[in-house]
């Protein structure tokens, strides 16, 4: 015998389901007077906010390319110069002004979500190289038993996603696309894939 | 809340085997909703070790108390009346405080208040369904609520969900963010249900059922549960001999 390892395990993931809304946007679902606001809803920006203001909007689509109407999906970015707002940032105090961190579910009869936030800057990957501007993703519904995770990069960075230490070590380089949100003006356009041809990398973080 | 220094290092790795897989096709929804390639591993970055913060300042006084927040003044809601409490820990055994934990149910009856939900059992007219809390410096928390119902859904033609009660929890980090459900000891619905048996191993499924505490009931009002959660624990800093920004 040895001394044992009292580790515990994790709590085992079961899907959000279909009324994860009920839960987490109570107001989008048309329970009102429980919560004032739905938590993360409305956009991230304030007056103050520093950065480039920028909408995030998207689909996602299951293996039969049909826009997930009960999906929900939260983001967690840093501020402007690269900060996050979180008591592990240890490199400098975050923008008070944003909080980097939101929730929306997908519209009900269409399925696009909605993100009016800032564009984050750059934060160092373990070894100090620095990452190109991203923001994660995480998203859960219905049939999806694990919240994925994922990354949306910018198409108006090429020169620092060329440099990025998670983009430039994806093996099969024509998937790397899917990473990218597609900017024109302030609108990046992010979809997400479940399934098929351009199925979204998914991480396992 | 106690001031001990932040953590900043990465978690450990997802048990891939004790989770559910993506692909579950005896809960036919996760056919076409479960991505096919491998996922990539990301060992954690500032990206994902980081997580917001929410304050109590965020809670009303019923958001943990589901038998009276969307209750008419003077009435509650219907059904058998218990107190859900446990402690938000990590795989360390060390408890989370300041942990967001949201959750959602269907009524006593097994009919959610959803626009989309179309099961034949009433609406209570005093209850909502949701409510949230955020745990204390050992990471403890506990709600009211009224046991909710199972019910039936369209997956095959006889398939019914066990009573349960879903669960969001935020940790410390974003990489920590789990959705998961919570069963009641006792129920033989359990064994039999498509969605928990997305669960590849026993021991996980047990994790998730909730123990009756008579211990801590609060006599002549309400049975309690016992529901401890756990998040992902953080690996140890023996040496910061890692470069990290500055
Ligand atoms: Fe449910």
């Amino acid at each position: 015998m040895v001394q044992p390892l009292t580790y515990f395990k994790e709590s085992a993931s079961q899907t959000a389901g279909p009324y994860v809304h009920i839960g987490c946007t109570p107001n989008f679902s048309g329970i009102t007077g429980v919560y004032e606001t739905d938590l993360g809803s409305g956009s991230m920006v304030n007056d103050k906010t520093r950065g480039e203001r920028i909408t995030i909007r998207g689909f996602v689509y299951d293996g039969a390319m049909t826009p997930l109407k009960d999906a929900l999906i939260e983001i967690w970015q840093a501020d402007a110069d690269g900060f996050y707002n979180s008591p592990s940032e240890t490199r400098g105090k975050a923008d008070p002004n944003f909080l980097g961190w939101a929730r929306q579910p997908g519209d009900m009869a269409t399925g696009e979500f909605v993100f009016e936030t800032i564009k984050p800057g750059r934060v160092p990957f373990r070894d100090g190289r620095l990452m190109a501007p991203h923001v994660t993703f995480w998203i859960v519904a219905r049939g999806i038993n694990l919240g994925l995770n994922t990354r949306m990069y910018f198409s108006d960075e090429e020169a620092a996603n060329a440099e990025d230490p998670i983009l430039s070590r994806i093996e099969h380089r024509v998937r790397v696309p899917t990473l990218i949100g597609k900017r024109e003006g302030n609108t990046v356009t992010f979809n997400i894939y479940l399934q098929g041809e351009n199925e979204t990398i998914f991480f396992d973080i | 809340m106690k001031n001990i220094p932040p953590e900043t290092s990465p978690f450990f790795p997802r048990d891939r085997e004790w989770h559910p897989p993506a692909f579950t096709p005896g809960y036919k929804t996760s056919v076409l909703r479960s991505p096919q390639r491998a996922l990539i591993s990301l060992e954690g970055t500032k990206s994902e070790i980081t997580g917001p913060v929410f304050g109590h300042n965020i809670l009303g006084e019923f958001d943990n108390d589901l038998i009276v927040n969307y209750a008419k003044p003077g009435e509650m809601a219907i059904g058998e009346r218990i107190l859900v409490y446990g402690r938000v820990l990590d795989e360390r055994g060390v408890g989370i405080p300041g942990a967001l934990v949201e959750f959602w149910q269907a009524n006593a009856g097994g009919r959610y208040r959803h626009k989309k939900e179309t099961y034949l059992a009433p609406l209570d007219p005093n209850f909502g369904g949701c409510g949230r809390t955020i745990t204390d410096e050992n990471g403890g928390y506990f709600f009211k609520t009224i046991k909710p119902g199972p019910y039936p859904w369209p997956n095959g033609v006889n398939d019914w969900r066990p009573a349960h009660i879903h669960f969001s929890v935020f940790g410390h980090g974003f990489a920590q963010r789990l959705i998961t459900q919570m069963y009641f000891e006792g129920d033989p619905m359990i064994w039999i249900c498509p969605i928990v048996k997305t669960i590849p191993d026993e021991n996980a499924i047990k994790g998730l059922i909730a123990a009756l505490d008579m211990q801590n009931t609060i006599p002549h009002d309400m049975r309690a549960y016992k529901f401890d959660i756990i998040l992902r624990g953080r690996r140890s800093t023996f040496f910061e001999n890692r470069k990290e920004g500055n």
